[in-house]
């Protein structure tokens, strides 16, 4: 019969060990039970960060989580161990269930340590280490945004989490202020020369640094928490949070009198083993040589050392590398190695540039030959090929390696490294792990290396070795576009530019190969159309287009289309109204309002479109290019014509941006908004480009989404009057239409950018890259070209024609299309799928 | 052997009326619809008119083009791809669309019904 492991905790460290044995234990000779406090499947504590960015705890879930269809994993959620008793070998839980162990693992982790400061149990106070206590953050952050101004907040802590947490509290749109009580920010893993860089570059993020003092009391005065620092400052605060170390759950091992550590932590031996044979601990809860890590790379190794010894191996603890990199809101940190320099003898090498915001420092032997360790701050590119060095001769002058020659290390390259070189620290995969799964395992892109190999699938900053790697060993990274075309969107944009190509046949000829598909017939199309090419439907462009295009309407799920006139701004009158009404009842149209502030009519035949968009444009309609990637609505509020709060006429704007950008094809679809104040009745953040009102002039917010991956749009000019803006606004779409991927909205874009938002800044505001004459003279071709679709394909005969059901019988509607009715309009009857034919 | 039944060729459209790298559909006597293709070459294809996947009978307006070197059309629906030759489903080979005997004769499409 097979003996059962109970784990205790279900974190990253404790999922990785259930993976780890399931996946050596072929025999089945183990069955395992897992108790976990928390109610969701093991996450990635690691990008705890980014929940923020989606709010959707599914994007963080570990890969097999829930472990289904494996019937010897039983996964109990939200059921913690609250007792052990090692004599009977059972676990008792929350729920009252008592579990008996042949072998019992905890992997309890760690609790924030909240330092005694007087009111940090008041409510608004909060810690940060799951995402429950993210939720909770965010719902005190938001209700701190109904008021106006914005919110400001404290992070307890200047260290790793506590910066991370400022980042998270920034994102939701709250002024942070980070108390430190060391004199610099991250002790642990910069110098002073380092912290004093961090210091001014995460100050230049909007963050406010307190160094050197410590919060003393939180006192709650009318709604408001006000916190007093020990060198006399007062901060006026929405929220708190308390990032100031952390402290390992060893209570439970405690009470069952299991030996831990003087300041805290399960002891075990190299082994992982407890005071108790039958207990194993790992991850942030153990302590192992007197210390407990505090990061995951160690918990994983410490993970796969127990399903070894469960299995009947003898692994130990190879030690850990307690290297960190991270990237806050857009700042490079690394520090690797013996970052302090703490060996006897060893000699530091430090380049500052105070003008690139760069602090480099390498720590090495006293004969100058053997790397040691090191700091990076400001730009940490050279980290990953750097670390995997360290207790390695040089292949140089130490100097000369950190001399900024290019962005690289002086030419360090993955190359120089040899084959038991850690790439991945997180999941300790070597150098000739990944060639050897490229090689002989047929790994040729990242993916595929982080499927077979682990490598880059935690914290992510070794993915660019990866991609070194790849190309060192030969394979040749893909950006085509599909198999058409080994280029880009981009690069195909700026061929299609400068070459002055009109034609999608050209390009492929001259350029590509094969008759094109489904994936770049569209794209060039639009890139033809963001150019100005004409009417979209103009001889071959026809057969580029998705259907929706092709047919001006978007496909429904019956084969029928959908009609979209625009409606800039949401603002109609009730002729129109009336025409809308009296168009949908003639053709028996289903009607309904939009989230985009318009309306659609469901349901028309292909060779209804033509006759139903006449009586449209007759009475002063045009396109919606709801079936377009083009510029969808411009939502607006009702701003200051009618709003007692409304500071600014947001309908008013939102109608003259609608009607500048109507018709431009972008790389996917764009959406915009204007409200009329901070209140935001359009959901301007939502959206691709939004505005907001202030009293002075207007905010301009881009990059927002409301799809699949929520996120809100980032601030990008502030209080400019409507030149400056339509100004800033024809750059930046110019420039996304310029150099997005295919079907790449704003957001997935900038976050993509390299230099993220400050570089799009610096490019479509401060003209860094001298592009914004040209990109402003491209927008202005649009404008003026711009010409309605629909009215362009009712004064032409030949493309009139195209618009039939059926080819040999004109005329004939469709006879598989049939309706019902619900709630008083017409639906269409869903239609079979035809049984395969078998083959 | 069986014998075969008799083809009739039966006059759908003037070559003209599908454009190059398009399709249109066709509907027969007894409401059977048709896809009908000409590609770049002006060769012309027919299959089923009917999405397997959708159900919908929108076959006829999907994107042409070749994918490794086959002529296929792609769904306008959920973009599978349609060997136009054998009407095999290139993404799932499981999956197939009926294909119709066509010719062109004096630029104009006849297709073969038995
Ligand atoms: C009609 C409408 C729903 C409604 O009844 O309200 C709608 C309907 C469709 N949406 Fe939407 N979306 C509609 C507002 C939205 C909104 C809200 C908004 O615009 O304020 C969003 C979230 C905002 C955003 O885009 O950031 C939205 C996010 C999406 C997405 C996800 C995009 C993303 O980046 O994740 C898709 C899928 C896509 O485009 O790839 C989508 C795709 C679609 C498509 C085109 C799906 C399709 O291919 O058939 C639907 C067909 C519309 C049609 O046939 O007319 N729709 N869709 C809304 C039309 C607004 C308009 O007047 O044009
Ligand atoms: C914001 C943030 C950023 C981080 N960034 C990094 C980074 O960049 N690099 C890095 O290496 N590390 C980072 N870490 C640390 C890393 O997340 C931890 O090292 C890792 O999660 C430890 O894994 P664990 O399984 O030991 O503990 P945890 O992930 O904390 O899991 C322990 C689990 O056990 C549960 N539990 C506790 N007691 C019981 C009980 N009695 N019964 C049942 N369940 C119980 C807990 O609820 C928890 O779910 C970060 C941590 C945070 C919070
Ligand atoms: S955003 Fe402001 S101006 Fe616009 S409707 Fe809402 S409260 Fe009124
Ligand atoms: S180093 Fe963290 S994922 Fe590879």
């Amino acid at each position: 019969m097979a003996r059962t492991l109970v784990v205790v905790g279900n974190g990253m460290v404790g999922h990785r060990l259930v993976q780890a044995l399931r996946d050596r234990d072929a025999a089945g000779a183990w069955r395992v039970v897992v108790f976990a406090e928390e109610a969701r499947p093991a996450y990635d504590r690691v990008a705890l960060t980014s929940y923020v960015d989606t709010w959707n705890p599914l994007a963080l879930q570990l890969d097999g989580a829930e472990f289904d269809g494996d019937d010897r994993v039983e996964l109990n959620l939200g059921d913690a161990v609250v007792g052990i008793d090692r004599q009977a070998r059972t676990v008792t839980t929350a729920s009252g269930r008592v579990q008996a162990y042949d072998t019992l693992a905890l992997a309890t982790g760690s609790a924030p340590f909240v330092p005694p400061v007087k009111g940090s149990d008041l409510p608004g106070c909060h810690v940060y280490r799951t995402i429950d206590d993210l939720d909770a953050i965010r719902d005190t952050a938001e209700r701190a945004r109904t008021g106006l101004g914005r919110g400001a907040a404290m992070v307890v802590g200047g260290g790793l989490l506590g910066l991370e947490a400022a980042k998270a509290l920034r994102d939701m749109g709250l002024s942070p202020h980070v108390v430190e009580f060391a004199p610099r920010l991250m002790p642990l893993q910069v110098d002073e020369g380092g912290g004093a860089l961090l210091k001014r570059l995460i100050e230049e993020l909007d963050v406010t640094v307190h160094a050197g003092t410590t919060a003393t009391v939180i006192e709650e005065d009318r709604g408001r928490l006000i916190a007093k620092l020990t060198n006399g400052v007062e901060l006026d605060l929405d929220l708190v949070v308390f990032s100031a170390g952390i402290r390992p759950r060893d209570q439970l091992a405690r009470a069952a009198g299991l030996t831990v550590g003087e300041r805290g932590g399960i002891v075990v031996d190299s082994g992982c083993r407890t005071s108790d044979p039958h207990v194993y601990a790992i991850g942030e809860c153990a302590n192992l040589d007197g210390k407990v890590y505090g990061l995951v790379a160690p918990g994983y190794a410490m993970a796969e050392i127990v399903a070894d010894r469960i299995l009947g191996g003898a692994a130990t603890f190879p030690g850990a590398d307690m290297s960190t990199k991270l990237k806050l809101m857009g700042v490079d940190v690394a520090s690797f190695g013996d970052a302090h320099a703490t060996e006897e003898g060893a000699l530091e090498v430090v380049f500052n540039d105070a003008v690139k915001g760069t602090y480099r420092k390498l720590v090495v032997s006293n004969d100058a030959k053997t790397l040691l360790g090191g700091i990076l701050v400001g730009d940490a590119n050279d980290y990953a090929t750097l670390r995997p060095m360290v207790g390695r001769p040089l292949p140089g002058d130490p100097g000369a390696l950190l001399a900024p020659a290019g962005g690289s290390g002086g030419g360090v390259g993955v190359g120089a490294l040899p084959d038991e070189a850690q790439i991945c620290s997180c999941n300790a995969v070597s150098k000739g792990d990944i060639s050897e799964a490229i090689v002989v395992g047929g790994c040729d892109d990242v993916t595929k290396l982080k499927a077979c190999t682990k490598a880059g699938t935690s914290c992510g900053s070794c993915v660019p070795m990866l991609k070194q790697l790849l190309t060192v060993c030969g394979v040749e990274q893909s950006k085509a576009l599909c198999e058409h075309f080994d280029q880009s969107r981009a690069e195909l944009f700026e061929i299609v530019r400068v070459t002055g190509i009109t034609t999608f046949s050209d390009l492929i000829g001259k350029h590509g190969s094969g008759r094109g598909c489904d994936i770049c017939k569209p794209a060039v199309a639009s890139i033809l159309a963001s150019l100005g090419n004409g009417h979209i439907l103009a001889g071959e462009q026809a057969s580029l287009q998705d259907t929706n295009d092709r047919f001006l309407a978007n496909i429904q799920r019956n084969g029928t289309y959908s009609v979209v006139p625009r409606i800039p701004g949401g603002e109609i009158t009730p002729e129109k109204l009336m025409v809308i009404a009296q168009v949908a009842q003639d053709y028996g149209l289903y009607t309904k309002i939009t989230g985009g502030q318009r309306i659609d009519l469901f349901g028309a035949t292909v060779d209804q479109l033509p006759g139903i968009w006449k009586r449209l444009v007759d009475a002063g309609f045009e396109s919606g290019h709801a079936y377009g990637k083009a510029l969808r609505t411009v939502k607006s509020c009702v701003g200051s014509t009618w709003c007692r709060y409304g500071v600014q006429d947001s309908v008013g704007l939102a109608v003259e941006l609608e009607l500048r950008y109507r018709g431009l094809r972008s790389p996917h679809k764009l959406k915009s908004a204007v409200s009329g104040c901070a209140r935001e009745c359009a959901e301007a953040r939502g959206k691709d480009f939004g505005v907001i009102a202030t009293e002075n002039g207007w905010n301009l917010y881009v990059g927002g989404n409301g799809g699949m991956m929520p996120r809100h749009a980032d601030l990008l000019v502030s209080e400019v009057d409507k030149e400056t803006l339509l100004k800033v606004i024809d750059r930046f779409l110019m420039f996304y239409i310029r150099t997005a991927d295919r079907l790449q909205r704003t957001s997935t874009w900038l976050d993509a950018m390299e230099g993220g938002l400050d570089h799009l800044r610096d490019v479509v505001v401060e003209d860094s890259l001298g592009l914004c004459a040209e990109l402003e003279a491209q927008m202005a071709e649009h404008v003026k070209g711009y010409a309605d679709e629909w009215a362009g394909v009712l004064a032409d005969p030949e493309k009139l024609a195209r618009f039939t059901s059926f080819v040999n019988a004109p005329g004939t509607p469709d006879p598989t299309i049939t309706f019902r009715e619900e709630r008083g309009q017409r639906v269409p009857v869903l239609l079979g799928t035809p049984e395969v034919i078998a083959r | 052997m069986t014998a075969l039944a008799e083809t009739v060729w039966v006059e759908l459209c003037p070559l003209e009326s599908i454009a190059r790298e398009q399709g249109v559909a066709a509907l027969l006597p007894d409401g059977t619809q048709v896809a009908v293709f000409r590609t770049h070459d002006d060769a012309v294809y027919a299959l089923g008119n009917q999405d397997p996947f959708s159900g919908a009978w929108v076959l006829s307006r999907g994107i042409l083009g070749d994918i490794a070197g086959v002529p296929v059309v792609a769904s306008p629906m959920h973009k599978q791809h349609f060997d136009l030759r054998t009407g095999v489903c290139v993404d799932d080979e499981t999956v197939s669309v009926p294909t119709y005997p066509v010719r062109v004769v004096d630029a104009t499409i006849l297709l073969g019904q038995t």
